[in-house]
């Protein structure tokens, strides 16, 4: 038989990397567990705005701060609040120096500097929520008894305020939750597709035929795009719903910003993760054994997140969020969040997936190396320093 | 075509301090089906592995037609590997339209091939089914297409006969044959030595790593000398063990089966045999394969187990 009439050539690097990226897809868009996922996801997302809804209208008790001279005012508003089915605490503070200091360190909402006739002045840190709006210009009406007229209200605020802060800390966490999720479910995707090709043994098969760096980087992209549509979908219809029900008035190219962002951090977030997660895969020829290897490579994202979740809605400038969104292994997770928060500058942005990307290109190097010492080895879970090996 | 030869050149091999292959080297004609044989862990697998570049040897090459095998060579290789793999949860049809493809088919080609070869080794009414809902016979038949769906100009099996039914075992043995003909080289591993010998042109016998003897069956059977086969019903236990330049091997269904030295006379032995009471049967052969292998393998044990 001559080479002439032999109908298979070798494959390009792309097209090796292309028909395992297209297997891993095909598959796992017809699995079960990834439509299930996706279900989940975008409701998920179709109930957060609902939720931020729900959670923004429940009672809350407001704390007001006025001075010794005005106890008989606050004792007024909260009477008043009382009538309204409102929660007003009132704090008497000695001067005009504590109330502000009150209302600064957030023990008070709002701190009365003074009222009368010429309206009610009052201090606040960002704004001045609707329902003390509605009690203060009441409460001095009945007061002064009828005619009941409604009292100006001027409010001195200490911060800038920023109008959309509520919608940006909606986006930020729903932009850092995805992320969060995403990247956990797709790396364990990787490692899971990694060690059954071992368990399975067809990874010979398939190394006989194609490179283990080909293999390797087809599985990714493949899983990579599964995904960018895990990430899209919902991510899209969150922002439709959260627009059609009037929540979110941030214009719509900040939003798409927003998830290009996120999209831009998902792509090299998963490209670091991915590498790790193949690597940890290739070191065990069970899944039962897939856990253990895992553990320590999802810490730091769950560490990210739970930083991200915890401070950062409340405390935006926090020095810990902005030093682990610089991190390579919790940027992903804390950049577009703190992008959306409004309080990265793009320098930062794009520093800090400079620094992943970087990071990236040096785990490759030693995931390509664990990869192809590990993968044809079955047993005992090989040990890390003979998987480092050069070949 | 017919001077093709896939060379193994003294390959070398090692795992830390143990030794798997040792200047392993023979070569396999285009059109010839060449069987490799010794006890587990002598290197045969490390050997085919290192052929598919699935590992790396520490020294020695392999080359094809006189050109070390590159990857562009490896894709046109049909390769079963021992430790069978397929995906379990992906459907006949499909994955071995997608290692055909992984071999460099176009799409058309690689659907044709997959249903020539599936109708060929009968799981063609399987193409639809995951493999793990498949028996096991029918798991290997869907391997052995997946070794042959890319038409591959080398065939490079390990232990292909192994846990195959009578019939399996026979459609193996005629797609074996039908690929030497077409002018495929073949090299098979097996321990079915009775196959080895009927099928294989050429066959190599490895110990710890080295090829110990490497020749046509039937040169290797004169090599181990000639066997007498004597069937003597009253004879006494250990009736021929006084004889001069004659080895009692053993007894095969009533008979001795004696092996007689260089210039060692049968004539003696058959006059002994008469001594005993009437002889019913005098035969001499050559010794089978198995009689060989026995003989080549234990010569030297000492050396260890290699393999993994």
């Amino acid at each position: 038989m001559s080479k002439g009439n032999h109908q298979s050539g070798q494959l390009t690097n792309l097209e090796a990397v292309r028909l395992v990226a297209g297997r891993e897809m095909s598959v796992r868009l017809r699995s079960k567990a990834f439509r299930i996922l996706l279900g989940i996801t975008a409701l998920a997302f179709l109930a957060v705005p609902i939720i931020t809804k729900l959670a923004a209208s429940g009672p809350t008790t407001q704390h007001v701060a006025v001075v010794q001279a005005d106890a008989d005012y606050g004792q007024g508003l909260e009477n008043l609040a009382d009538k309204l089915h409102q929660k007003v605490a009132v704090t008497v503070v000695s001067d005009q120096a504590a109330g502000t200091a009150a209302v600064r360190d957030g023990k008070a909402d709002a701190f009365v500097v003074s009222h009368g006739a010429d309206g009610t002045q009052v201090t606040v840190k960002k704004s001045l929520p609707d329902s003390l709006q509605t009690l203060f210009s009441f409460a001095g009406a009945a007061e002064q008894g009828p005619p009941p007229a409604s009292q100006q209200v001027h409010t001195t605020t200490l911060q800038k305020t920023d109008p959309q802060q509520g919608q940006k800390i909606a986006i930020a966490i729903t932009a850092g939750l995805l992320m969060y999720l995403i990247l956990m479910t797709v790396g364990q995707m990787v490692a899971q597709g990694v060690v059954e090709e071992k368990t399975s043994r067809v990874v010979e098969l398939l190394l006989a035929t194609i490179k283990p760096w080909q293999l390797l980087a087809g599985k990714v992209a493949g899983v990579a795009v599964v995904g960018a549509i895990q990430l899209v979908v919902p991510g899209v219809l969150g922002l439709a719903v959260g627009m059609a029900d009037g929540q979110l008035s941030v214009s719509l190219s900040a939003s798409v910003g927003s998830l290009l962002w996120t999209l831009a951090w998902f792509a090299a977030g998963f490209w670091l993760y991915a590498m790790i997660f193949a690597s940890a895969g290739a070191m065990v020829s069970r899944q039962e054994d897939l856990g253990g290897v895992m553990a320590p490579i999802m810490m730091p994202l769950i560490a990210g997140w739970v930083v991200a979740i915890s401070i950062l809605p409340t405390n935006p400038d926090s020095g810990l969020g902005e030093i682990l969104s610089f991190v390579p292994l919790t940027a992903p997770v804390l950049m577009p969040m703190r992008w959306a928060l409004g309080v990265a500058p793009v320098w930062q942005v794009l520093v800090a997936l400079a620094l992943t990307l970087a990071c990236g290109v040096f785990v490759l190097r030693f995931a390509g190396r664990i990869y192809r010492n590990s993968v044809l080895r079955s047993g005992a879970r090989v040990p890390l320093r003979e998987a480092l090996k050069a070949a | 075509m017919s001077d093709r030869r896939l060379e193994v050149d003294a390959l070398s091999k090692r795992y830390g301090d143990t030794v798997a292959l040792d200047r392993m080297s023979f070569d396999v004609r285009a059109g010839e089906i060449f069987g490799f044989v010794g006890s587990n862990g002598a290197g045969k697998t490390t050997t085919m592995r290192i052929i598919l570049g699935v590992l790396a040897a520490d020294g020695g090459e392999v080359r094809w037609d006189g050109v070390p095998v590159d990857q562009e060579t490896r894709s046109r290789i049909g390769y079963m590997p021992e430790e069978r793999g397929l995906y379990p949860r992906m459907k006949v049809g499909e994955q071995l339209t997608y290692l055909a493809r992984l071999h460099g088919l176009g799409a058309a080609e690689a659907a044709e091939a997959v249903r020539s070869w599936t109708e060929r080794l009968g799981v063609h009414a399987r193409f639809g089914d995951e493999v793990q809902k498949l028996s096991l016979g029918n798991q290997q038949r869907v391997q052995l297409a997946a070794a042959l769906v890319h038409n591959p100009e080398i065939l490079v099996l390990d232990e292909p006969f192994s846990g195959l039914d009578p019939v399996a075992v026979d459609v193996m043995s005629q797609v074996l044959r039908e690929k030497a003909a077409e002018g495929i080289p073949v090299i098979f591993s097996s321990h079915q030595l009775d196959l080895v010998e009927r099928l294989c042109d050429r066959v190599g016998i490895v110990r710890a790593g080295t090829m110990v003897a490497c020749d046509t069956v039937e040169r290797l059977q004169a090599s181990g000398g000639e066997e007498l086969l004597v069937h003597a019903p009253a004879a006494p236990e250990g009736w021929a063990s006084g004889l001069t330049g004659v080895t009692v091997r053993g007894r095969e269904n009533g008979r001795t089966v004696l092996a007689l030295d260089e210039g060692a006379d049968d004539q003696a032995v058959l006059a002994a045999a008469l001594a005993t009471g009437p002889v019913t049967e005098f035969a001499r052969r050559r010794s089978s394969l198995t009689e060989l292998f026995r003989h080549v393998v234990s010569a030297e044990t000492n050396t260890g187990e290699t393999e993994k």
